[in-house]
């Protein structure tokens, strides 16, 4: 179970990106947050944020049209 | 000194459509952790104001598809090809493409201008304004938006030159 949820559904780039790093600032490092998006673009975008911001891409995953990524925050 | 990456953008355009590409990579930048100034002169000045009246005009724009943001999905999918003449004579088909312009982006859950422009400002994404256009345009410091700074090429340099990404939009 993450720390915090993001319901970035229906939202379109650079939206969940933006709306996630808001997300994290709320979170101390080490603590989870998942994310819920139907952009396609975001998996690549995903995983390009993770990698620029030192905060780790856990999981990203694909079910019927949406995307799950769970992030942890950087320490 | 910061040893963030650093963005400079110069923003030039004042419609719509051009609007988009400054605020969405400045924004995104400073989510990504970048320091980023956004120097704005000539028409991208319309982009500071703070009433926003940006249009979109599909007129001399051959690369703008013309799509309706309603109806059933076979209907949205025609390009309506609209001759010049017939898009410069009718009174208000910049108003009607911006206004379908606007639905689209609405459609699509893309972000308004007015929300990534405060978007940007939440992310301490800094606005500079040409001072030379704003008064070869007629402009008044009080018809823009609170916190910018005005300067010229030389301010922009003072940043842009220790930039690792430059953009000319």
């Amino acid at each position: 179970m993450a720390d915090k949820e993001l319901d970035a559904r229906g939202l379109n780039c650079p939206l969940p990106i933006l709306r996630t790093k808001k997300m994290l600032n709320d979170l101390t490092g080490g603590q989870t947050l998942r994310v819920v998006a139907t952009d396609p673009g975001a998996v690549k975008d995903f995983q390009a944020f993770a990698k620029q911001t030192g905060n780790e891409l856990l999981e990203s995953a694909e079910a019927n049209g949406e995307y799950t990524f769970i992030l942890k925050k950087k320490a | 000194m910061s040893d963030a990456k650093k963005l400079a953008i110069i923003a030039t355009k004042g419609t719509l459509d051009w609007a988009y590409p400054p605020f969405i990579l400045a924004s995104t930048a400073a989510a990504l952790g970048y320091d980023v100034q956004v120097f704005f002169t000539f028409y991208g000045l319309q982009l500071l104001r703070k009433k926003l009246d940006l249009k979109v005009s599909p007129l001399g724009n051959p690369g703008m598809p013309m799509k309706m943001p309603f109806g059933p999905k076979w209907f949205k999918n025609i390009n309506w090809n609209i001759p010049n003449l017939v898009q410069s004579l009718v009174p208000g088909y910049e108003s009607l493409a911006t206004t379908l312009m606007k639905q689209t982006v609405k459609n699509n859950g893309v972000a308004s201008i007015p929300d990534l422009r405060e978007l940007c400002r939440e992310a301490d994404v800094k606005f500079i304004a040409c001072q030379m256009t704003v008064e070869l345009f007629g402009f008044d410091h009080s018809d823009f938006i609170d916190g910018l700074e005005f300067g010229g090429a030389a301010t922009f340099f003072e940043f842009a030159g220790e930039s690792d990404v430059c953009l000319f939009i």
